[in-house]
């Protein structure tokens, strides 16, 4: 227990990588999911193929994979490193992207007909129907998901250790782990709180992210645990 | 130099293959953990046993809101202090298998509360014994409620292997490491590894998209 202070502080040093890694992860994948997924709603055929593609290509594969893949294969194709930080947070957004656009486009395929016909009738332009009328209430149903597969980013953001970025689990492992061997249990118990603790903290900004888009449009927040849905596979 | 080399890349192939190998064995023994003690806690869950019900919850929550890497860590180097020493496969193996048991449970329990419950109060009426409720009335609605949920796990534990060459297992990716710190080349390993992962991911995917809609049909 003696070593707890060190424990902390040289776990403190890698919780900013932590933090800027997720928040740039979570980041690129509100963009990209946002664009992969109406581009997945897109009347061409074409766009939608490409797109399906690059949903599948991240969906299907390791994102230990990705991660080597973007840290040591694309320096030699195009003949540019990239800091492992921004590698990994390219691989956390392009990752959690793929599996956001489907989220995305399922929640606005879930919005009812009648929403859309009823913007057609009062002569709203595509893009004032999406904005106005269809992302609003599309955007309640994919919070609880989203919710959740921000927290897998977060804890997916342990694998950027492998490519030496010195976040907490790579603190832990190359720092504490050779040095206080003895506090072992200490050392992963304070791990695990401080995981908890900010997927604590994304749960609580989503909740109040979900009651405030509830309340634009006159409901109540319901939340319910889908588990079935949350599979993000 | 090419930037890629077909006849390297054939001649890596085999050792890759190889590698493959063992990350389905590890995904198979993985998921038999994971959809046992899955159901084991969901089960265990289900009867409310005061302190035990607690304790179980708080493993789930804490095994879920936490990476699996830092689990696979945690195992690693705590298990030798109780004096258990485990080769990194067999760790692998049961951080991949508890992880998703933590995972599966939720599955099974969400399947477990769709059974109606007048399927409870008849296995009641008929004075069947807790098990026979268990395995003759209950889990024979939910399971198949719940593959395709189930089905997607295992695909996403199959993903999930990689991370084991954090403790020195040689699956795939780590073969791929090693190909490539022998020759330099490290384009054709890691294409080829990522290749070998969407061939087999993507049509068990599909396959359980299908059965996704089959019991939506059915």
């Amino acid at each position: 227990m003696e070593n707890l202070p060190r424990i902390l502080s040289v776990l403190g040093d890698g919780l900013p990588e932590t933090v800027i890694a997720t928040l740039g992860g979570i980041v690129l994948t509100i963009v990209l999911s946002f664009g992969a997924g109406l581009l997945l709603l897109s009347p061409w055929r074409v766009v939608r193929g490409v797109t399906r593609v690059y949903v599948e290509g991240f969906r299907g594969t390791s994102e230990v994979v990705q991660l080597f893949w973007i840290y040591f294969v694309l320096p030699v194709l195009v003949g540019y490193q990239l800091v492992p930080l921004v590698a990994g947070i390219a691989v956390l957004g392009l990752n959690h992207g793929a599996y956001g656009a489907e989220i995305v486009r399922g929640a606005i395929r879930s919005v009812p007909r009648a929403q859309y016909e009823g913007a057609i009738a009062l002569s709203l332009s595509p893009a004032q129907r999406m904005r106005r009328v269809i992302l609003p209430q599309a955007l309640v149903e994919m919070l609880p998901p989203l919710n959740n597969l921000f927290i897998q980013l977060l804890k997916s953001s342990s694998i950027l250790a492998l490519i030496t970025v010195p976040e907490v689990t790579r603190q832990a492992r190359e720092v504490l782990i050779p040095n206080f061997g003895d506090d072992t249990f200490l050392i992963f118990g304070v791990v695990f709180v401080v995981y908890l603790l900010l997927a604590a903290v994304i749960t609580a900004i989503m909740r109040w992210i979900e009651r405030w888009a509830a309340r634009r449009l006159g409901r109540r927040p319901v939340r319910q645990r889908k588990v079935l849905e949350e599979v993000a596979v | 130099m090419p930037l890629w080399d077909w006849s390297y890349a054939f001649s890596i192939l085999p050792d890759l293959l190889l590698a493959l190998v063992t990350t389905i064995e590890i995904t198979v023994l993985g998921s038999v953990v994971a959809l046992l003690l899955g159901l084991v806690i969901a089960v265990l869950r289900r009867a409310r046993i005061p302190v035990l019900d607690q304790v179980l919850w708080a493993f789930v929550e804490l095994v879920r809101s936490t990476p699996l890497l830092v689990q696979v860590f945690f195992l690693f180097f705590a298990l030798p202090r109780f004096g258990i020493e485990l080769s990194a496969f067999v760790i692998g193996v049961l951080a991949l298998g508890v992880h998703y048991a933590t995972y599966t449970s939720e599955v099974y329990r969400a399947g477990i509360d769709a059974v109606p419950q007048g399927q409870w109060e008849a296995a009641t009426a008929l004075s069947l014994p807790r098990s026979r409720v268990w395995t003759g009335v209950v889990l024979p609605q939910a399971i198949p409620r719940v593959l395709p949920a189930l089905g997607n796990y295992v695909i996403s534990m199959f993903k999930e292997v990689p991370l084991l060459l954090a403790i020195g297992v040689v699956e795939v990716v780590n073969e791929a490491r090693e190909l490539g710190s022998e020759t330099f080349r490290y384009v054709e390993p890691y294409t080829i590894a990522g290749v070998l992962f969407l061939l087999l991911s993507y049509p068990a995917s599909l396959l359980v998209r299908r059965l996704e809609r089959r019991r939506v049909s059915a």
